[in-house]
């Protein structure tokens, strides 16, 4: 077990210093920080609206991510692929859960530190007001979490495909299903072929209302689970997409 | 996905270092298909300690797949594969850490420094600190990689990188090392630096390369194993495979065309001699090829017999063939053999 977590963090460590050698790292976290802002100030309405809250910055994160954790995601493993490394990779004395692993931590860890560089927006608002900090804390770390949901979507559908941007549009795509899954259009086009069971299994899955409980201050249980076993899930996913797919 | 849990068999337990008696390397009746391709087609060989084995075929033979199922790339859809006597896809993190491995086009992270590419292999092969530093060290004097160790491998031209892909599979002193094509894309000086580096090593490791150069086998390996459609269809010493080809042992000579009647008479009725073939005229001289009958041919009996007729000898060489012309004459009849037994087959 130590053995595991040692090689997967050696892996994360390589990763995370990757995004940083090109200028890959720097475009993202600034159109990050600046589309955040943005969607906060321009569509969101923050000064509008009068309220000493981060709402109107989160409410939009789910919409951000579905353009720009792909793209983070997208190269985790086509590139490793189409490069060769992966054999390189698959060969050393680690494991491929290891390896999977290690990435996307490596791909969280520069996501949150992403989403750590917005601090001056919650600065602003402690400065213009007195907001429930408590609240704005349980929202970013939902978004956080909702950002590891979709980097490990994204981590599958890079396993299955050498091609960058298939990958960076499929995950998108799948991503997007997932947010969506529990309003009209998703539900609707389920709804006339699926028995009610399911279509409730699939409304309940919906990214975005776990997400919106989150930013409203509740943390419960089943949505740390549903947010973990997502991850879980589709990291489990990516291990037999690695597997099935190395060789080709 | 498949997450075994690398133990190990009891027997193995106790020699976790490798059994000195048993082969390093060991593949027994590997197979792999892909759809409809037959990649590899039952490969067995051992490689033992001090031995280079040089892996030849032509493209597209099954070389890169067999190498891919040795090193547990692959997993083969029969047959096994050991390093050290360890079961590559039973106890994989034990056998990979006694394998350093090259894989086609040596590829490597290019965004990094060679260094720091080479320090993340060290820490992965489960080295600390200082010894990191030790270990890049020797594995650049040896490649020499030291002018190039801060460069980032993008920036290297393909030579260098080549060698950070030799470099990251020596780093912790394996005793097996695979190499697919390693000195592919070198210019002479560096294959020769390459070749010196595998000569040095081979002592005591068992390495496997694979190579469509075959002057390569004669410099540095010590068997050949000639692989065609998937099978092994030869396995010898350099000088085995050369044994093979028809004019093995035949004698050469150069005589004036004037003169080259009366010579290819005395060689035809000689009883050293089996037959005799010429080999086209240049510069007033005629090339004949006397071949050798049963133990081999002295190219003094050749020469004494034409002086006594007073034939001047202008060249007089034995020919050993050229593994080039084995390869292809080995590689080439199988799959005549093949295509022949094929409409066979269709026509009954």
């Amino acid at each position: 077990m130590r053995d595991t977590f040692d090689n997967a963090w050696i892996i994360a460590k390589r990763e995370f210093r990757a995004y940083f050698a090109t200028p890959l790292a720097i475009v993202f976290l600034t159109i990050f920080v600046a589309l955040t802002g943005a969607f906060a100030f321009y569509i969101g309405g923050f000064f509008d609206r009068g309220q000493a809250d981060l709402a109107p910055f989160f409410a939009y994160h789910p919409w951000l991510y579905l353009l720009l954790v792909p793209a983070v995601a997208m190269r985790l493993w086509a590139e490793e692929r189409k490069s060769g490394t992966i054999e390189l990779l698959m060969t050393l004395p680690i494991s491929p859960m290891e390896a999977i692993l290690g990435k996307f931590l490596a791909a969280w860890a520069f996501i949150g530190f992403a989403l750590v560089l917005t601090f001056p927006m919650w600065i602003t608002v402690n400065a213009l007001g007195d907001p429930d900090n408590g609240v704005i804390l349980t929202s970013y770390l939902g978004s956080f979490l909702m950002a590891g949901a979709f980097l490990a979507i994204g981590s599958f559908v890079s396993a299955m495909t050498k091609n960058q941007v298939i990958a960076f549009i499929l995950a998108a795509t799948i991503a997007f299903l997932f947010t969506m899954s529990g309003f009209e259009l998703v539900q609707n086009s389920v709804k006339a072929w699926l028995p009610e069971v399911v279509t409730q299994a699939i409304s309940s899955m919906s990214i975005l209302s776990h997400f919106e409980r989150i930013t409203r201050g509740v943390l419960e249980a089943p949505t740390l689970v549903y947010f973990l076993s997502m991850i879980t899930f589709f990291l489990f996913a990516t291990g037999i997409a690695v597997d099935q797919k190395k060789a080709e | 996905m498949r997450h075994r849990t690398p133990t190990l068999p009891p027997a193995a337990a106790n020699t976790t270092t490798e059994d000195a008696m048993g082969p390093l390397i060991e593949a027994h009746q590997l197979h792999k298909t892909f759809g409809e391709i037959t990649a590899v087609d039952g490969i067995s060989l051992t490689v033992q300690r001090g031995e280079v084995l040089g892996f030849l075929g032509p493209n597209g033979a099954g070389k890169s797949t067999t190498m891919k199922m040795i090193t547990g790339f692959l997993e083969p859809d029969s047959g096994w594969a050991t390093i050290c006597g360890h079961n590559i896809h039973e106890a994989p993190k034990l056998a990979k850490s006694m394998l350093g491995y090259v894989p086609e086009g040596a590829p490597s992270y290019s965004e990094m420094t060679t260094r720091a590419f080479l320090g993340f292999i060290a820490e992965i092969r489960g080295f600390r600190g200082e010894e990191i530093k030790k270990r890049i060290c020797d594995a650049a004097e040896k490649t020499g990689l030291e002018p190039v160790l801060d460069q980032t491998i993008e920036t290297l031209s393909k030579g260098y990188k080549r060698r950070v892909g030799v470099a990251q599979a020596i780093l912790h002193d394996p005793p097996v090392l695979v190499m697919d094509e390693p000195t592919d894309g070198l210019d002479p000086n560096q294959k020769h630096h390459v070749r010196e580096l595998i000569k040095a090593m081979a002592a005591d490791k068992a390495i496997i390369i694979s190579t469509h150069i075959l002057e390569e086998v004669e410099a540095v390996c010590s068997r050949a194993v000639v692989i065609n459609r998937g099978a092994i269809v030869a396995d010898g010493t350099a000088e085995d495979l050369l044994r093979r080809i028809r004019h093995h042992g035949a004698v050469s000579i150069r005589v004036p065309t004037d003169r080259s009647d009366a010579a290819l008479r005395l060689l035809m009725d000689a009883k050293f001699v089996a037959g005799v073939e010429t080999l086209g005229s240049a510069n007033g001289h005629l090339h004949i090829r006397a071949l050798p009958r049963g133990a081999g041919l002295d190219p003094a009996d050749v020469a004494a017999l034409l002086h006594a007729q007073h034939i001047p000898i202008d060249e007089l060489y034995i020919e050993r063939g050229r593994l080039d012309d084995v390869f292809r004459q080995i590689t080439t009849s199988d799959d005549q053999k093949r295509k022949t037994k094929g409409e066979g087959a269709a026509n009954a």
